[in-house]
């Protein structure tokens, strides 16, 4: 530490080291840090490492799965991994389910399915609001009756499919909220931006803007930047440059031509409830533009609790 | 009134203040020192409810297993000792902030879960008893409670871990300071592992029948 001389900026820069060691002292403490198996990427439903099942077999499988989270929201995983070493599979498939928080994020409904081929273990991990629907009981019932049995026989796919099939009657016999129209999982999995907050943001964020940029920079010029600034705005949020450029010509609207902000309450209050019905249609135009797109990701909502049940063939 | 520029300046002074007053108050840390506390309440109560959940699984398995006339009888004592010393200490949210207090319920389960995983270990050695449908139903529920404990056991210590970094660390630890917020107590390994290691349990007596 004899670099870290008499300089302020370095007494900060030493106590800053000293709170980050801190951190990193406690967390060594807590999680154990030694070389456990690194949890893969959510790549798709059926993730398998070790080429047990054929292509076929995966894409089989992997419709399955989307079929059950196109009919009942829940997203169900499967992930072959050749050893779970050193961790037991339970601890592993935790850490996998925990990572992943597979299931829709408003309700949280997700099933995680580790096999450990070479231990000749499998796990079912199942997500807190499942716990009702497959009980520990149930899960590991599933695992002892159907998968066993039919790993025994090197039948992976057979087993995995009984399994996954057994765990969907589950679901579809436990009261869930419906899933949405769209059924996509990428418009769940992007994080919760609804019609409500954009119209906080246009309601009350663009007059306030529109009163200090016109203020600061002149009823033109501020205009303008208003425009530019809620355009940017709703390009970053919406990830959509028609709805951003709609947005920011909304905003010029409001504040150049109808003079919103700039020049007080009085005009606001007045012109108000016109121009704030057409900035929210515009918004939510946007929106359903920027929903869609394909490929799988988790709803980010599952909150696995060690649920579920381990066993071996 | 047109526009912001020409307000008053003793109001835009006193909202300048106020905004200086909210920027203190969170910089010492004092509502993360709310949130966390309360972040703190939340884990541990989940911690208690999952003991509290083995507890209420153990009269089962302790009635399964002396349908099995030639059991053990030494484990299952202990396993019912163990469970009557951990559930007479109350339980309660307050624990957190009486690391003495903390300790004995700690210890206390601890043992319980050594006694249990014996137990588990012996009735292993019983074919009966792995034929029963019921008890085997018991040991997947048991293990599912043994994981539920262990993750609520690893958020509540990722929870203090960050409670205790922010009373510890500066600035924050001054607000700790005016307030009384003292360290909280988390959970060691140690006394466990060496409880539930050695399964000291002869088996001879079932094998020669």
């Amino acid at each position: 530490m004899r670099h870290f001389g008499s300089h302020p900026r370095s007494h900060f820069a030493a106590a800053l080291l000293l709170v980050t060691g801190l951190f990193a002292g406690l967390c060594a403490g807590v999680c154990h840090a030694q070389d456990v198996l690194p949890v893969p990427a959510l790549t798709a439903r059926v993730i398998d490492q070790t080429a047990t099942l054929t292509p076929a077999q995966v894409q089989a499988l992997s419709a399955k799965l989307e079929a059950l989270e196109t009919q009942r929201g829940s997203q169900l995983v499967v992930l072959i991994v050749p050893t779970s070493q050193p961790e037991d599979i339970a601890t592993y498939g935790q850490r996998v389910a925990d990572t992943w928080k597979v299931g829709r994020r408003d309700v949280g409904d997700g099933i995680v399915i580790v096999v450990a081929k070479n231990d000749r273990r499998i796990n079912i991990e199942v997500a807190k609001t499942l716990e009702g629907a497959v009980p520990d009981v149930i899960a590991g019932r599933i695992i002892n009756e159907q998968i066993k049995p039919a790993f025994k026989a090197n039948d992976y796919a057979g087993g995995l499919n009984a399994a996954v099939d057994q765990l969907s009657r589950r679901i579809a016999g436990e009261n869930l909220a419906a899933p949405t129209a769209k059924g996509g999982s990428a418009t769940r999995g992007s994080p919760g931006f609804d019609l409500q907050d954009m119209a906080i943001f246009l309601f009350v964020g663009v007059p306030i803007l529109g009163a200090v940029l016109t203020g600061i920079f002149g009823r033109k010029l501020g205009s303008v930047l208003t425009g530019g600034a809620v355009g940017g705005i709703g390009w970053f949020l919406t990830a959509s440059l028609l709805v951003a450029g709609g947005a920011g010509v909304v905003a010029l609207f409001l504040v150049g031509v109808m003079g919103m902000g700039g020049s007080g309450l009085g005009i606001l209050g007045r012109g108000g409830p016109v121009i704030w019905g057409g900035g929210g249609g515009g918004f939510g135009g946007g929106r359903g533009g920027g929903s869609g797109g394909g490929g799988f990701g988790s709803g980010g909502g599952g909150n696995f609790g060690g649920g579920g049940a381990s066993g071996g063939w | 009134m047109t526009g912001l520029i020409s307000l008053p300046a003793a109001r835009v002074r006193a909202a300048a203040f106020a905004l200086l007053a909210a920027l203190t108050l969170s910089g010492c840390g004092y509502n993360n020192f709310q949130s966390l506390d309360e972040q703190v309440k939340a884990a541990w109560s989940e911690v208690l409810n999952q003991y509290q959940r083995r507890a209420d699984l153990i009269p089962n398995i302790v009635a399964t297993v002396k349908g099995e006339a030639s059991f053990e009888q030494d484990t299952l004592t202990k396993v019912i000792e163990a469970r009557s010393r951990a559930t007479s200490i109350q339980a309660t949210p307050e624990l957190v902030n009486n690391p003495e207090a903390f300790d004995k319920f700690q210890k206390a389960q601890g043992e319980l879960t050594g006694a249990l995983s014996r137990l588990m270990v012996v009735a292993e050695q019983y074919p009966q008893l792995k034929a029963n449908a019921a008890f085997q139903d018991l040991r997947v529920q048991l293990e599912g409670t043994e994981n539920r404990i262990t993750v609520a056991r690893n958020r509540y210590i990722k929870t203090v871990a960050d409670y205790n970094v922010l009373a510890r660390s500066f600035p924050s630890n001054l607000t700790a300071m005016v307030f009384g917020y003292k360290v909280k107590p988390s959970f060691t390994v140690q006394n466990e592992a060496q409880i539930s290691v050695p399964p000291t349990v002869s088996f001879d007596k079932p094998a020669s029948k």
